[in-house]
């Protein structure tokens, strides 16, 4: 039986097929002529169910281009999300971020940051607020594997690291820095031994495993709380499709590859797992799925339905 | 009662310490800003008063220090970073431009993204070409930056504390050779508002733009043209965006005739964006071609023989003046 109860479990399940969905259908709107880049976590969503499921409001987060799952793990609303996406007035971030910059600072979501990386200092800079502020809020950083290689994240994790800074960094590891390899680039098989360079704890957990994932991901956020972190989470993980909506994602992945992951859909496991403990039936589960649906309908109705940002907005948020 | 005279590193210490008293959300973090006092001692003192809490000495790592500026920022604090030289803002260019810049806009309007990021300009002192430069068009070209550059103690007192109190991401940029340099500071608090250039000197013949190490040696060289009956007016701009225009075409209304002097590059420098707007709004009112007074395209060489050579010397303005009255 696994250590998390059943409410908490049904929440994250609740919470990965608000991920699946909205992704699903943002793409299908997409297809039909939203502007921008969507970058997909199909296949990902176990990570930031499981650790937003323990993060209270007042916790902070900030996530990358990959970030639609973060952002809706940790309480966005999904119809400003999607008028986002359809870059409308009443989108997030007034049609003018879109997709890769989805931020709801009322609910302490930082946003997301379109380049690979930078989201780590960002972080680190909001543990020292916390700990200025003698608060006992916690940040998380989401990011991929790629941006373990990026100066910023050496930088960004050692500094917090001298500090001991209340920050979780959570690497969503999907395998591929768009289409090269990490084997390729990493001489390291666990990601999560660079968290010794910085003389912080690393723990790696498989990804697709969202009651896993909850497990570490909650003594950790409670550790980084009590003023123990940082702390490095590592969950090996894939994404089901391809980079972006142009990239099939079949060039530089056999599709053997690909098929062996879908098996490891962690929804569906989920979904097993639950209903082999007997801690929800299929019929409770499939009413949450219906839920989700409705709101989505109600989401995409709400953003094709918003005004457009008028002209002079364009100029306007530049400065305070 | 004279006036009291302090030093421009002592002012922007001064600045620093007043604002850290004023508001707890300020801080002070860089690369030994805390017990050395800054590399060019101009945070000296800052760390006996507020201690390691509120005084970071970070690790060489500019791409965290300004990222982190930022997400402290994002989470209500007023965190002031130095960078040693703005030589080296170049390696946290992306978190500058890409992130600090963009964040307000780019998140649907976050309230407040309050920073400052102080660095040392110009050259002048033999430091050569990783130390020596001045980037201030670099970020005068980016929506979403303040930039400001005081060339008197007076000006950094003033300016460096309404940058701490403004709510957007502020470039303040001190020129190095000014550091030891000494003026007029009153006792009693005051604040300088960004955007406002100052007529530093009335003159009826030529406008002179003109802002850092340059500006003295224009003041110098006014003096010295003087003497001949030609009476240069001065404008030092103090802060780059916004800029006041309004103030610099005023005076080249009343004078016809308008020099830019800065230190930076000539190619694609401050001087050359100044240019464009005066032609765009008093281009009737000009009696002969503008003349820019700028380091040439050169690496700055660590010679001083060869540095003087290349950087524009107060006899430079001067032969630039009496070319065009």
């Amino acid at each position: 039986m696994p250590e998390i109860d059943a409410a908490k479990l049904k929440e994250i399940y609740t919470s990965m097929v608000k991920i699946r969905f909205f992704e699903e259908r943002a793409i299908i709107e997409y297809r039909k002529g939203l502007p921008g880049f969507i970058h997909a976590s199909i296949g990902q969503e176990a990570i930031p169910a499981g650790v937003c499921a323990f993060l209270r409001e007042d916790d902070y987060t900030i996530t990358t281009h990959r970030g639609h799952g973060d952002i809706i793990a940790k309480g966005a609303q999904l119809d400003r999300m999607m008028a986002e996406l359809f870059a409308k007035k009443t989108g997030y971030c007034k049609g003018k971020g879109g997709s890769m910059h989805i931020a709801d600072v009322d609910r302490n979501i930082l946003g997301a940051t379109g380049i690979v990386g930078d989201g780590i200092p960002i972080a680190a800079g909001v543990g020292t607020a916390l700990k200025m502020q003698g608060l006992d809020s916690i940040m998380v950083a989401f990011f991929g594997d790629g941006a373990t290689n990026s100066g910023a994240f050496h930088e960004g994790m050692g500094l917090a690291a001298a500090w001991y800074l209340p920050v979780l960094f959570v690497c969503q590891n999907n395998l591929y820095q768009q289409s090269t390899p990490t084997r390729d680039y990493c001489r390291l098989t666990d990601i999560a031994d660079r968290a010794k360079g910085y003389g912080i704890p690393g723990i790696t957990v498989d990804g697709n495993d969202a009651i896993a994932v909850a497990e570490v991901a909650r003594e950790a956020i409670e550790k980084c709380r009590k003023g123990e972190g940082p702390i490095l989470i590592v969950g090996n993980t894939y994404r089901t499709v391809g980079h972006h909506m142009g990239d099939p994602g079949t060039s530089y992945r056999s599709k053997e590859e690909v098929e062996e992951w879908k098996k490891k859909d962690p929804i569906k496991r989920l979904r097993q797992q639950l209903v082999q403990n007997k801690m929800a039936t299929d019929a409770e589960l499939d009413e949450i799925e219906n839920n989700v649906l409705r709101e989505l309908d109600e989401a995409v109705k709400f953003a094709q339905e918003s005004p457009e940002p008028t002209p002079e907005e364009a100029l306007e948020d530049i400065y305070a | 009662m004279p006036q009291r005279q302090i030093s421009y590193r002592e002012a922007v210490s001064e600045a620093i310490k007043e604002e850290m008293a004023r508001d707890d959300r300020v801080f002070l973090m860089g690369e030994d800003v805390g017990v050395l006092g800054g590399a060019f001692g101009s945070t000296k003192g800052i760390y006996d008063v507020f201690g390691g809490e509120r005084v970071l000495d970070t690790p060489i790592s500019e791409t965290a220090i300004v990222g982190y500026a930022l997400g402290a920022a994002m989470a209500g604090m007023r965190p002031i970073v130095e960078i040693m030289r703005v030589d080296w803002m170049t390696i946290c260019m992306d978190e500058i431009v890409n992130q600090t810049a963009k964040m307000r806009y780019l998140s649907g309007g976050h309230p407040e993204v309050a920073l400052v990021i102080r660095a040392t300009a110009e050259g002048g002192i033999g430091l050569g070409g990783q130390h020596s430069q001045s980037f201030e068009a670099w970020f005068a070209h980016v929506p979403g930056l303040k930039v400001v550059m005081p060339s008197t103690p007076y000006d950094v007192k003033g300016l460096l504390k309404a940058a701490i109190r403004d709510p957007n991401p502020v470039i303040f940029l001190e020129p190095g050779v000014l550091y030891g340099v000494s003026g007029p500071v009153p006792e009693e608090e005051y604040v300088i508002p960004l955007g406002e250039a100052e007529v530093k000197r009335e003159g009826k013949d030529v406008t002179i733009v003109a802002w850092g190490t340059l500006l003295p040696k224009t003041l110098n060289a006014a003096q010295t043209l003087a003497t001949d009956g030609v009476e240069v007016e001065v404008v030092d701009p103090r802060t780059l965006r916004p800029l006041d225009i309004a103030t610099i075409v005023d005076s080249v209304k009343k004078t016809g005739k308008l020099i830019v002097a800065h230190e930076a590059m000539k190619t694609c420098g401050m001087g050359a964006e100044i240019v464009a707007l005066v032609q765009e709004r008093a281009f009737d009112h000009l009696d002969a071609p503008i003349q820019r007074v700028a380091t040439p395209d050169v690496i700055i060489p660590v010679n001083r023989s060869l540095e003087r050579l290349v950087l524009p010397q107060e006899e430079t303005i001067v032969e630039t003046v009496r070319s065009i009255v």
